[in-house]
């Protein structure tokens, strides 16, 4: 019938492509490329169904669960798995402070859910936080030391603090 | 890597990514629904991750930016089909105009979820218990279907044909939605009632228009209409209400009037999320919250 299309997008600042073999079937999640096949495993499998966050990253700068992408929607993107935030980014480092990450699975896609939500409202609210990250669950945490880390963050990264971008 | 697919180990169904509508429909005429249109996914991965069978042959509506725009007119705005629910969430002329689909495009699953949900395919997949279907009704929106035969509207009010069921033909997609900006004086009243506010599906929504005729006397109802999730095989408006309030003044609306009408409309059903005679209760609760508003609204109470 129709064949697959040939497909490149980048991820962490690489092109994988089906030309190079980096990528197989359209129909494969975004999640099984990331972690079976390009060696990303920060991003973690959690429901598989869209529920609770810690497969998120970001496709072109918006937050995605990557369980609920097929890579052969990516053409053209730009993909940021956590490997792919810069090393001094301020959230991270507030985690660690806040002692915001206890077993580390829902991490990953806290972060990045938090890194979205900084990207468009630098000076968030306590309730634009908890909205932001209304998709991301923890079992560990009960989400206060989370809210604060993202809040610490944000004024560390505010006017004349330059953080990590 | 070889290209397999990854559920069943074979060669991949054929996955078709057009960048013109034309070409999109040219292959939804060939394969009608063999072929399963795509667009935020957030609904079919869900069950496809879940069964261990081959995918179908896809036809991704990703690539096609004709679809996805928003533009607003004089005296309405048209969303294409895969408009993200956060970019309608977004528009700046949707937030002014038409605030209780702000309100429903921001309740529709996360902001990971609103990020890649379509407004088309909350309307496609057709699910009773979906958010935006009832704030559409309420509004009077209309869809834009397109075939290779050409393009017709249709009002959404009439599109959910039974459940899951649609008057969308084989060869056809759903192009956009066009939404009537509503009249002056008009109160609009819309809530979600789940378990968890971000994710959990509705036990039951309601979205309300009420349009006043301040006349002389006491305001009264000059038109009323409404949308409904979750209480019934799809989503509802509420004809027999909406004529029932017609003409009366807001201050006198009684319970007993309110459930009389809806009996008709309503046809609630027990289930895990909630029981019918619940859901009953706080539909009528909700008329009478959005009537209260309309009235708190109006110069002379
Ligand atoms: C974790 C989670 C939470 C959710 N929470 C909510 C919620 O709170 N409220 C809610 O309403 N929904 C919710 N959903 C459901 C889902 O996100 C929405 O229904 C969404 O709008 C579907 O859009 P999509 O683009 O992802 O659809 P897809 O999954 O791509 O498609 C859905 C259906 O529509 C058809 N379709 C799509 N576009 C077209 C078109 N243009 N023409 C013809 N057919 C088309 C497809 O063939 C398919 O049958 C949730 C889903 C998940 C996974
Ligand atoms: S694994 Fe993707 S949202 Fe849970
Ligand atoms: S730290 Fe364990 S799930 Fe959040």
């Amino acid at each position: 019938m129709i064949p697959a299309p040939d497909l490149a997008f980048t991820l962490n600042g690489r092109t994988v492509s089906t030309v190079d073999g980096s990528i197989g079937a359209p129909s494969m999640r975004l999640l099984d490329l990331l972690r079976l096949h390009a060696g990303q495993t920060g991003t973690k499998e959690g429901c598989g169904e869209g529920e609770c966050g810690a497969c998120a990253v970001l496709v072109d700068g918006e937050l995605v669960n990557s369980c609920l992408v097929p890579v052969g929607q990516l053409h053209g993107c730009t993909v940021t798995s956590i490997e792919g935030l810069p090393r001094v980014d301020p959230l991270v480092t507030a985690f660690a402070r806040a002692g915001a990450a206890q077993c580390g699975i829902c991490t990953p896609g806290m972060v990045l859910a938090a890194r979205a939500l900084l990207d468009r409202v630098p000076q968030p609210t306590l309730d634009d936080v908890r909205e932001a990250l209304a998709g991301n669950l923890c079992r560990c945490t009960g989400y206060a030391r989370i809210y604060t880390a993202v809040l610490d963050a944000a004024t560390d990264a505010g006017p004349g603090k330059a953080g990590g971008r | 890597m070889s290209a397999v697919d990854p559920v069943s180990g074979q060669p991949p169904a054929p996955w078709y990514r057009p960048v013109s509508l034309a070409d999109a429909l040219s292959a939804r005429a060939r394969w009608r629904k063999d072929i399963v249109a795509i667009a935020g996914c957030t609904d079919l991965m869900v069950g496809w991750n879940a069964g261990a069978r081959r995918l179908p042959p896809v036809l991704d509506l990703s690539a096609l930016a004709e679809l996805r725009s928003i533009e607003a007119g004089p005296d309405s705005v048209t969303i294409g089909a895969t408009a993200s629910c956060a970019s309608i969430a977004r528009h700046p002329v949707i937030a002014g105009r038409l605030p209780m689909l702000v309100a429903s495009a921001r309740q529709t699953g996360s902001v990971a979820i609103q990020n890649r949900a379509t407004l088309g395919g909350n309307i496609m997949n057709a699910s009773p218990a979906a958010d935006n279907p009832p704030v559409l009704l309420a509004y009077g929106a209309r869809l834009t279907l397109a075939s290779v035969r050409g393009i017709r509207t249709i009002d959404y009010a009439s599109f959910h044909a039974g459940y899951k069921r649609t008057l969308a033909e084989g060869d056809e997609l759903l192009v956009s939605v066009t939404v009537p900006f509503p009249a002056e004086r008009v109160t609009a009243y819309y809530r979600k009632v789940g378990t968890r506010r971000a994710q959990a599906i509705s036990k039951i929504a309601m979205a309300a228009l009420i349009e006043r005729d301040d006349g002389a006397g006491p305001a009264v109802v000059r038109n009323a209409s409404f949308g409904f999730a979750s209480v019934g095989p799809v989503p509802l408006p509420a004809p027999s209400l909406s004529r029932s309030l017609r003409g009366l003044p807001l201050s006198g609306i009684d319970r007993a009037q309110v459930e009389r009408a809806l009996a008709a409309d309503l046809a609630p059903l027990d289930d895990i999320r909630s029981t019918a005679a619940y859901r009953r209760s706080v539909a009528v609760n909700l008329v009478l919250a959005a009537i209260d508003a309309a009235r708190e609204a109006a110069p002379r109470g």
